[in-house]
């Protein structure tokens, strides 16, 4: 009796498998030719995204396994260059610690922040919105003015904080905000406080604006005492798409400080104090044009930042249940 | 009857009318609103604080920029710093306007496009589930995050590849895949009613007619929104790896070469080097402060919702 069953072709688990494989095309052929017209809506968007972003992504990751100095071809070197960067690169490590302490500090409060002002703006009366909201979006928007900072931190008497402090006395001279170890990282993380209500905070403006009014009046009957209580059981459930999109803003801004360090504390910074990944990346990417290596940085940068997504991203869908 | 009606509950009424005015919605106190008031404008000042400072700056003459103790307002408001920043750019080989130029046709080219295909991408992949439709978007997704850094290198050897170095295009095509734009318009075309679509090609509307009918008048507040940030990385790219004729040359990177770089400031032309924070500040500031005030009446006139 097996032996029927074998000499049968229709019936064996292989055979089964591809019949069932050549409906599932056969049946995604059909839906494709149906959307057609949609390919042509997205193709533009589309190809311009995969040979922009998404190619060099591949290539990044490609690169970080060679040797590469731009001028001779990339040469295969294995994982050489993470070798190096973990075992052999005292400065990457210090990198490496600087960015963490960045990301835990400002992702989170900037995150926080970011959606406390927006909810409170929202609670405003409409005519102050206006206003409010570009009070505390003009610093993300103003671009390189965070370079003002410079002036406020100055490590000269001529330093706005300096000479605040001295005029009443709490200092006696002049603190080297800049350039003294001690309080390099605490002045950078409030500059990228200051400017950490970026686009997430618009997201949730927008967000807030849109729940339905209705909603409210339904949670007022079913007994909601006070605005918290609202905000937890409405309006947070009914923002997750804005919430985990202010999420990748945040730490997308908290991974990669690294302009903000390189234009208040210098490259390299005193004691590589507030040296980050990014920093370092720039170094070898554009200083030493040792490509190779600078590819392996950013593809660590990017899998941490991917990771710490996901994680938050498991988080966010919890809010309100 | 209706007057009747409302002689008999008009006790009812004012009381209702009275509490309505008083707080904005039933569940506020009194004491919520006075401790969002306070957080708003102690926070409002750390923000405003230094961006006041920068416009102060300014106007301020040489004598009063290294005084000491420093002030924050300006006493005798100057226009030295901005004239000398015009003296000094009209002087240069290539004339102030041909940056100005470049940078607005790079701003205007790069975001007219970007919001044009973006937009055509974010209906399809949200209005429709087709082969690949989620896992592309899923892919931009990812793409969020990433800060330029990690595409560089191999962008430039595409676009050299391409024959676009030192030219507009170098800049303007690679913007258009500015995934934060697809996003945002995805997201909000998501909220356009599938049934105002579904009736509309029920009437006989194609899938180019829904787009251009339908769904941009509908999506203007994302529109804007895109715009403001595509603006924005923009306006302040000097791109210097990207294009080196001087005469294609934007803005930002023309300025930077007068003040110095920010950790060697000319001294001598500190008040140029206000006067210039000041330029680069208020485009993109006076901008989003005109389409801030689009996007709310758009989301009020805005108003269907499913």
């Amino acid at each position: 009796m097996a032996s029927v069953t074998a000499t049968a072709p229709t019936s064996t688990p292989f055979s089964r498998y591809m019949a069932r494989k050549r409906v599932q095309r056969a049946y995604m052929w059909n839906e494709m030719k149906k959307h057609k017209t949609l390919y042509l809506f997205l193709a533009p968007y589309a190809i311009l995204f995969t040979v922009f972003v998404v190619a060099p992504v591949g290539v990044s990751i490609f690169f970080s396994f060679t040797y590469f100095n731009v001028l001779e071809a990339p040469r295969f070197i294995g994982f050489q260059n993470y070798l190096n960067l973990f075992l052999a690169d005292d400065v990457f490590l210090i990198a490496i610690r600087n960015t963490l302490i960045l990301a835990l500090i400002t992702g989170p409060v900037g995150y926080i922040f970011a959606f406390l002002f927006a909810w409170f703006i929202n609670e405003l009366p409409r005519y102050l919105r206006a206003f409010v909201t570009l009070v505390f979006y003009a610093p993300t928007i103003a671009g390189a003015a965070f370079l003002i900072w410079s002036l406020i931190f100055s490590g000269d008497a001529f330093g706005y904080l300096n000479a605040f402090l001295m005029q009443f006395g709490i200092i006696n001279e002049p603190v080297l905000w800049l350039s003294n170890p001690q309080f390099m990282m605490p002045v950078i993380i409030v500059v990228v406080l200051w400017m950490s209500l970026g686009a997430g905070f618009l997201a949730f403006i927008a967000g807030l604006s849109t729940i339905d009014e209705s909603l409210y009046e339904a949670g007022l009957m079913d007994g909601v005492k006070n605005r918290w209580q609202e905000l937890w059981f409405i309006t947070l459930p009914n923002m997750q798409g804005m919430l985990m999109f202010g999420a990748v803003m945040a730490i997308m801004a908290s991974f990669a400080v690294g302009e903000v360090t390189q234009g208040l504390a210098g490259f390299p910074s005193t004691d590589y104090a507030v040296h980050t990944v990014v920093n370092h990346l720039v170094d070898y990417g554009a200083i030493r044009f040792e490509m190779g290596y600078a590819s392996a940085i950013a593809t660590i940068l990017f899998l941490a930042m991917i990771y710490t997504k996901s994680l938050v991203g498991k988080f966010i869908m919890k809010i309100g249940r | 009857m209706a007057i009747a009606t409302r002689k008999g509950n008009f006790g009812v009424q004012k009381t209702r009318k009275k509490r309505s005015s008083a707080v904005l919605r039933p569940n506020r106190s009194r004491s919520g609103d006075v401790f969002i008031w306070f957080m708003l404008a102690i926070f409002g000042f750390f923000f405003a604080f230094p961006l006041i400072f920068a416009i102060n700056n300014a106007f301020k003459p040489l004598n009063e920029l290294f005084l000491f103790p420093p002030r924050l307002f300006v006493i005798n408001p100057t226009l030295n710093n901005l004239q000398d920043l015009f003296i000094i750019m009209s002087r240069s080989w290539v004339t102030f306007s041909r940056y100005v130029f470049n940078t607005v046709f790079i701003t205007a080219a790069g975001t007219i496009g970007h919001l044009l295909v973006a937009s055509m991408g974010a209906y399809a992949v949200s209005k429709y589930e087709f082969p690949g439709s989620k896992m592309f978007f899923n892919l931009v997704i990812i793409t969020l995050m990433f800060s330029g850094f990690v595409t560089a290198i191999p962008n430039f050897l595409v676009l050299a590849g391409l024959g676009w170095i030192d030219t507009y295009w170098a800049v303007i095509i690679p913007h258009f895949a500015f995934p934060m734009g697809f996003f945002l318009m995805k997201q909000f075309i998501d909220t356009v009613p599938q049934s105002l679509i579904e009736s509309a090609k029920i009437d006989g509307a194609k899938e180019w007619m829904i787009y251009t009918r339908i769904v941009i008048p509908l999506i203007k507040p994302a529109m804007l929104t895109g715009m403001i940030f595509s603006v924005q990385a923009l306006w302040n790219n000097p791109q210097a790896n990207l294009i080196y004729t001087e005469q294609l040359k934007t803005l930002p990177f023309a300025l930077s070469q007068i003040v110095g770089s920010p950790h060697t400031p000319n001294i001598a032309r500190a008040g140029v080097g206000a006067a210039v924070t000041l330029v680069m500040m208020v485009v993109p500031i006076t901008l989003f402060v005109v389409a801030q005030s689009n996007i709310l009446k758009t989301m009020a006139n805005s108003g269907i919702k499913e």
